[in-house]
């Protein structure tokens, strides 16, 4: 009952017209921005933080969760009538949401992708309002030992679960640690790892100019080089009858999809680092392996679209439960909206819900409100989107530069930072054309001015034995976990390795 | 791609080494009573990216990453038109804030991108050159009172003006 008291509380919060206004800014520009090729719910959120100072921080909280909603609806809309994922967390609704509007059913996709995510957004919604204040109740009994093992549980998620190169993503977490930690040395107050004496990095390197760099500049140019500016859109004509039948449809051939990619995305998105990719990625092949009809997948089924659509949303709210519970993102993104909560002056973690309870469940509470907005916009302007998706590379892609460059400025205030923007944003291009992922980059950046510290004062309570990660009954389990997960892809390789000799003696 | 993984790798390589000896400027040791010394945590970091530049070019050695199979190269002569092209234009666009301000920097961009990269119609480009500074000048400057560079004196007078409109 009391944590209906709080939501009722956080409902009227997320009411007010300045929340709602950003509610409706946020979700218009999510949806756009997921529905753009080369753009994800991280770009967004990253180009657009410095300029959300100008509202109170439970409204610019709130703008950029919606950001990050309607992102993950409109992620599906370039998947399906562009036939490019707009993010990576819509990937998988290509391999069913394309051959559908081939075969001249864009709408009946579109109409699946919105209903089940609203399902999914929903349903994640109440598993995260129930799931919160249980476990930021049992996270308030941490101590150092215990935050440090659960941020190496963060990185070990990345190396573990990741997917990619293992020795490219540990040199992507250390090298995001070594440039959090640049700058003066909280211990001794002298200057630390000051690049070739220049005195701008005396003030750190800001987590923005790095996820500026990395998703503004890097990844627009990415996008350039590989799709040399030539997308073609399909045509998509909807109509209000035709929408009705297609929400018929979809409950009679998507719901199992809907159900799967809500539960399991979910679980998914709560673990760190892992988010709503993955998430949706799963459940696409779950509903697949456990659909009777399993070959149609792949050749339009509407059960293919709902599962990564109400899964990538259920994964997005999933990963705000590490974030705000724990302190530990469990998405880039979120670890994006996490340095922005440190800016804002707000600790993410146990004692956000204690501390600040109106700020938490307001955020809560919008998420209900944003997700009801995400499937109205979506669904009343989807000729919209797809008009503006016809918008030259050419006019897009100058924006994209000139707001990351102008948000960057902004928010550093130091030419020194946007100039490393540059740099950061041409390594990341060349970087990621070798495969090296750069998420747990941005992840390591926003944790490093955590994990330092709570290495050090774990160390210091133990007079410098490592053991205490080890010995004490919730940081121990956490760290077995951490040294399980940094090691699978060893047990894994060995037993490939096995399995191919004992075939080859067979 | 197969001889940029490994160039990659030795930059990589070369850089956690730099970060190493950057770090011996403090203590990497464990003092007792104090913790790890202030070098430590970076030191013992960049020694693991070197170890992992290590393994990447034993990858390479063996063939088993993707890059290091590619005999394509990492940039065709489209790509590297675009990266000259599209780089250097940011490259000019932030090196021309400190002279002619963010917002005339953004301008020349905003023309040389549209326009000349973009080949759209004189009109389009010249209504994005001049709408998108106005519009971001009024949006930082007037609603979020945030000043960005405006570059030399020079462009006092100009902005002057500007700021008359505002306050």
């Amino acid at each position: 009952m009391e944590i209906l008291g709080l939501l009722s509380d956080g409902l009227l919060l997320a009411l007010q017209p300045i929340n709602v206004g950003m509610i409706l800014i946020g979700v218009t520009i999510g949806l756009f921005i997921g529905a753009m090729p080369g753009l994800g719910s991280v770009n967004g959120v990253a180009i657009l933080l410095p300029i959300t100072f100008l509202v109170p921080p439970e409204s610019a909280i709130i703008f950029l969760a919606a950001i990050y909603y309607g992102a993950m609806y409109g992620g599906a809309i370039s998947s399906i009538t562009l036939g490019i994922p707009g993010a990576s967390t819509a990937v998988a609704t290509t391999f069913d949401g394309r051959p559908l509007a081939l075969q001249g059913r864009a709408s009946l996709a579109l109409v699946t992708a919105a209903l089940a995510s609203f399902v999914g957004g929903t349903i994640s919604v109440i598993l995260f309002t129930l799931f919160a204040p249980l476990l930021a109740s049992v996270a308030l009994s941490f101590g150092p030992p215990e935050i440090f093992a659960l941020m190496l549980l963060a990185f070990a998620t990345f190396v573990g679960l990741g997917g990619d190169d293992i020795p490219k993503t540990v040199l992507s977490i250390c090298l995001g640690l070594v440039l959090a930690s640049v700058g003066f040395d909280e211990i001794s107050g002298e200057p630390r790892l000051v690049f070739f004496d220049i005195s701008g990095f005396l003030h750190g390197i800001n987590f923005l100019v790095l996820a500026i760099g990395v998703y503004g500049i890097g990844e627009m140019m990415w996008t350039i080089d590989t799709t040399r500016g030539k997308i073609t859109t399909t045509e998509s004509r909807m109509t209000l009858r035709g929408a009705i039948a297609d929400a018929g449809e979809f409950l009679r051939r998507a719901w199992r999809g809907t159900a799967i990619g809500s539960s399991l995305g979910f679980f998914v998105g709560i673990l760190p680092a892992a988010g709503a990719t993955p998430g949706s990625l799963m459940s696409y092949g779950v509903a697949k392996m456990l659909a009777r009809d399993g070959n149609e997948y792949g050749k339009g089924h509407p059960d293919g679209v709902a599962a990564p659509e109400a899964a990538n949303n259920s994964a997005s709210t999933g990963s705000m439960l590490p974030m705000l519970t724990l302190g530990i993102p469990g998405s880039p993104t979120t670890a994006i909206l996490l340095g922005g909560m440190v800016i804002w002056g707000l600790t993410p973690g146990p004692r956000l819900f204690t501390d600040q309870p109106e700020f938490v469940w307001g955020l809560i509470g919008s998420f209900y409100i944003s997700n009801f907005f995400a499937l109205v916009i979506n669904l009343s302007f989807i000729p919209l989107f797809i008009w503006m998706l016809r918008m030259p590379f050419t006019i897009l892609a100058p924006m994209i530069f000139v707001l990351s460059i102008v948000g960057g400025s902004a928010a550093t205030k130091d030419m020194h930072d946007v100039w490393l923007i540059v740099i950061f944003g041409l390594a990341a291009f060349f970087l990621r054309k070798f495969d090296y992922p750069l998420a747990p980059a941005v992840l390591a950046i926003v944790l490093g001015p955590i994990a330092e510290p709570t290495l050090r004062q774990s160390l210091l309570l133990s007079s410098g034995d490592p053991m205490i990660f080890l010995n004490r009954p919730i940081a121990g389990p956490i760290t077995v976990i951490a040294i399980i997960l940094i090691f699978m892809p060893l047990l894994k390789m060995v037993r490939n390795r096995m399995r191919q000799q004992s075939e080859k003696t067979a | 791609m197969r001889r940029g993984e490994i160039v990659t790798a030795f930059i990589l390589a070369a850089l956690s080494i730099y970060m190493m000896w950057k770090s011996t400027e403090l203590d990497i040791g464990y003092a007792t009573g104090v913790g790890p010394g202030g070098g430590s945590w970076p030191f013992w970091l960049s020694a693991v990216m070197l170890i992992c530049t290590g393994c990447i070019a034993y990858n390479w050695a063996r063939r088993s990453s993707p890059p290091s199979q590619s005999d394509e190269p990492v940039l065709d002569a489209e790509g590297l038109r675009m990266l000259i092209q599209v780089g250097g234009g940011i490259i000019g666009f932030v090196g021309l804030t400190s002279i002619i301000s963010i917002y005339g920097a953004m301008a020349l961009f905003l023309f040389y991108y549209v326009r000349i990269l973009g080949r759209h119609s004189l009109a389009l480009s010249l209504a994005i050159t001049l709408l998108t500074p106005t519009i971001f000048f009024f949006f930082f400057e007037g609603l979020m009172r945030i000043t960005l560079p405006k570059g030399l004196s020079f462009t006092d007078p100009f902005f002057n003006v500007l700021y008359d409109l505002i306050y």
